[in-house]
């Protein structure tokens, strides 16, 4: 059975006077487990497409099916729950809050789920650990460097054990060391069974993918499987054994 | 997500929130501190005014009746009615101790100004008050020194008289003045008794007075027919109206007043000057307090205008809460939490400046008192202003869309 159904989806948006058309009828599964990147040019719809997976918009027409629920049929506030319980986002601008530190940041998910402050703290501790950052659990995001950020995002990405982990130009924003650094975390994380979607433009980025969904004018252009994905993790073990 | 622990979130995102913004967030307490020193200044000022009012009329008891020709307040019209009213007399209070069952003192009153001698001083506009034994306990005087009049005395055998303390401290300097002699109108009183510091009623020196023997003075220095009235001091204050009506009809059946005719007299109480006095301060607060509340609305603007700000600076960091599952009810609960935060911290700063300001005013001005139900509703009022203020800028933002709210820059 597959994670994400979707079929059909088409997106319109007003602009002004104009409408415009960034999906045109979409449709697609991803079974749990997998490893996708999504390409396209800007305006191929791309990024529409993963606030759609995301949950943070809902589609003009066609559905979507996570997890065994109809996201399409529901409001607001059931996409706050299904985004808090099945979705991990990790941001091209890592999107931290500022103010607080990186326990308080990664503790955000669960303070939304109702965890109890002891629980949550512990929680969020092994999610720190498991992204390499026990040290760094009360320092602030302008504390840390670019990577060890998108480190934070990360753990806070996974520390509710979403169903998908869905990245937006993950490394975009990071030098290519560090860039491979994360690259090597979500290949471990795909390792370990987690489902991600990552959106790039990015060539090198999604080759290290299982499978390539490329858009182009809202449109699926073409879904191919990755052979043989670069630079094993093997050989750049980034998460610790805790 | 329960409300307690999300109003806890909330208060911890607010903390940080002013901490970050320090003087933004001052000045916007501004406002609401302001607003909250007046309001309470107003409310703590007419809480001491009504206070100063009661004591100052403590000097009427709350259980005395006084039957005089006149009510205390009238209009012209029944004034120029009342005016061919018979004049109380003193028979009329004979018979009234005769009759009533429900008095514990009658007492009749006549007073003028004059001036009194002793030695080779004098004194002008000295109260002369002329009356019984049961004044005392219908006037709630007290004796200091010596007596006051005695049954005897009103049979007039001995002029004596009774002083209060500002005539000793006016015409004694320091002698002795029980024994001594003083004059009246050229009439001499031994002085028996002198009476404990009274104070004012209304603005009207209850210490400066000389008590003297009725009849003495009806008869012998101002040859009046009618007195000014006659005190009556209820036996039960719980049954206060009932003896009233036993007060009015027997003052009826004295004046042998038919069913149909009017009543010719007026019984005044304490308690119309109270209802008189509240009515007007409640105008005054009604007025001061919707005046002072206008600087509480402006407060409240100002923490409108700042909530706006907070809410469009913060809006990737409410796309970014909407994202990790924030509910519109959670954004919003944030945002009203944060807004009735900074107003009860300018509700708790204005009520402390409030307070020291109501020492310095009792101290050096006149009493007034900050009590616990203004400070109440002090922080209450804060408190709400906040969650009214906070309430458009926080609906705006549960409102956001995530998707445009993680794009802004």
């Amino acid at each position: 059975m597959s994670l994400i159904r979707l079929q059909n989806i088409s997106r319109r948006y007003k602009m002004g006077a104009e409408i415009v058309h960034a999906l045109r009828g979409v449709s697609l599964e991803i079974a749990r487990g997998e490893y996708v990147a999504i390409m396209g040019p800007s305006g191929s719809g791309k990024s529409t497409l993963m606030n759609l997976l995301g949950c943070l918009d809902t589609p003009t027409e066609g559905s979507y099916e996570l997890n065994g629920a109809f996201v399409s049929e529901t409001d607001d506030n059931d996409l706050a729950e299904i985004r808090n319980r099945e979705i991990g986002f990790v941001f091209q601008t890592f999107n931290l809050l500022p103010r607080a530190d990186a326990l308080r940041n990664v503790e955000l998910p669960l303070v939304y789920a109702g965890i109890p402050a002891q629980e949550r703290r512990k929680i969020a501790l092994d999610a720190l650990t498991q992204v390499g950052l026990a040290d760094r659990v009360h320092h602030k995001p302008n504390e840390l460097s670019g990577g060890q950020r998108q480190r934070v995002a990360v753990a806070r990405a996974l520390v509710n054990s979403p169903a998908i982990l869905l990245a937006d130009e993950p490394t975009g924003n990071l030098d290519s060391k560090t860039g491979n650094e994360i690259m090597a975390l979500f290949e471990e994380l795909s390792r370990k069974g987690n489902t991600i979607i990552v959106v790039t433009h990015e060539e090198d980025i999604a080759m290290r993918a299982r499978r390539i969904i490329r858009l182009r004018d809202g449109l699926i252009a073409s879904d191919q499987l990755v052979q043989h994905p670069t630079n094993p993790a093997v050989h750049e073990p980034a998460l610790r054994d805790t | 997500m329960n409300p307690l622990s999300e109003i806890h979130e909330g208060l911890g995102i607010s903390f940080d929130a002013v901490r970050a913004n320090k003087l933004r967030s001052t000045l916007a307490t501004l406002g609401i501190v302001i607003g909250i020193v007046t309001v309470t200044l107003m409310g703590s000022a007419i809480h001491g005014l009504n206070q100063a009012f009661i004591k100052s009329i403590s000097a009427l008891g709350v259980d005395v009746f006084y039957i005089q020709r006149n009510s205390w307040f009238q209009d012209y019209d029944s004034w120029m009615t009342n005016r061919k009213r018979r004049p109380i007399r003193l028979k009329e209070a004979e018979q009234l101790s005769q009759k009533l069952s429900m008095a514990a003192a009658i007492a009749p009153d006549i007073w003028d100004d004059e001036t009194v001698k002793y030695k080779t001083r004098s004194a002008p506009l000295v109260n002369i008050v002329g009356t019984t034994e049961e004044f005392l306990e219908t006037s709630g005087a007290g004796i200091a020194e010596g007596r006051f009049l005695t049954a005897a005395d009103g049979e007039g055998s001995q002029p004596v008289c009774v002083i209060g303390s500002d005539v000793v401290s006016n015409l004694f300097r320091g002698d002795p003045p029980l024994g001594a002699r003083i004059k009246v109108a050229n009439q001499s009183f031994e002085v028996v008794g002198v009476l404990q510091k009274q104070g004012s009623l209304l603005g009207w020196n209850m210490d400066n007075r000389v008590i003297i023997p009725i009849r003495e003075l009806l008869a012998d220095i101002w040859n009046r027919p009618s007195i000014d009235e006659i005190d009556v001091k209820a036996a039960d204050t719980t049954r206060l109206d009932e003896e009233r009506e036993e007060l009015r009809q027997t003052m009826r059946h004295i004046r042998h007043l038919r069913p149909d005719e009017p009543d010719d007299f007026a019984i005044n109480q304490q308690d119309q000057i109270l209802t008189l006095f509240h009515n007007a301060t409640r105008t005054i607060a009604i007025v001061g307090l919707f005046v002072t509340s206008l600087a509480l609305f402006v407060g409240g603007i100002g923490i409108m205008n700042i909530m706006f700000v907070s809410v469009v600076e913060r809006t990737r960091e409410i796309g970014v809460r909407k994202a990790l599952g924030a509910k519109n009810r959670s954004i919003m609960l944030q945002f009203l939490v944060e807004a009735a935060f900074i107003c009860l911290l300018g509700g708790i700063i204005g009520l402390a400046i409030a307070w020291a300001a109501t020492l310095a005013v009792s101290k050096w001005m006149f009493p007034t008192s900050m009590s616990g139900p203004i400070a109440f509703m002090a922080l209450l009022v804060s408190l709400m202003t906040g969650v009214v203020a906070g309430f458009v800028p926080a609906w705006r933002a549960a409102k956001m869309d995530p998707v445009e709210a993680l794009r802004n820059e």
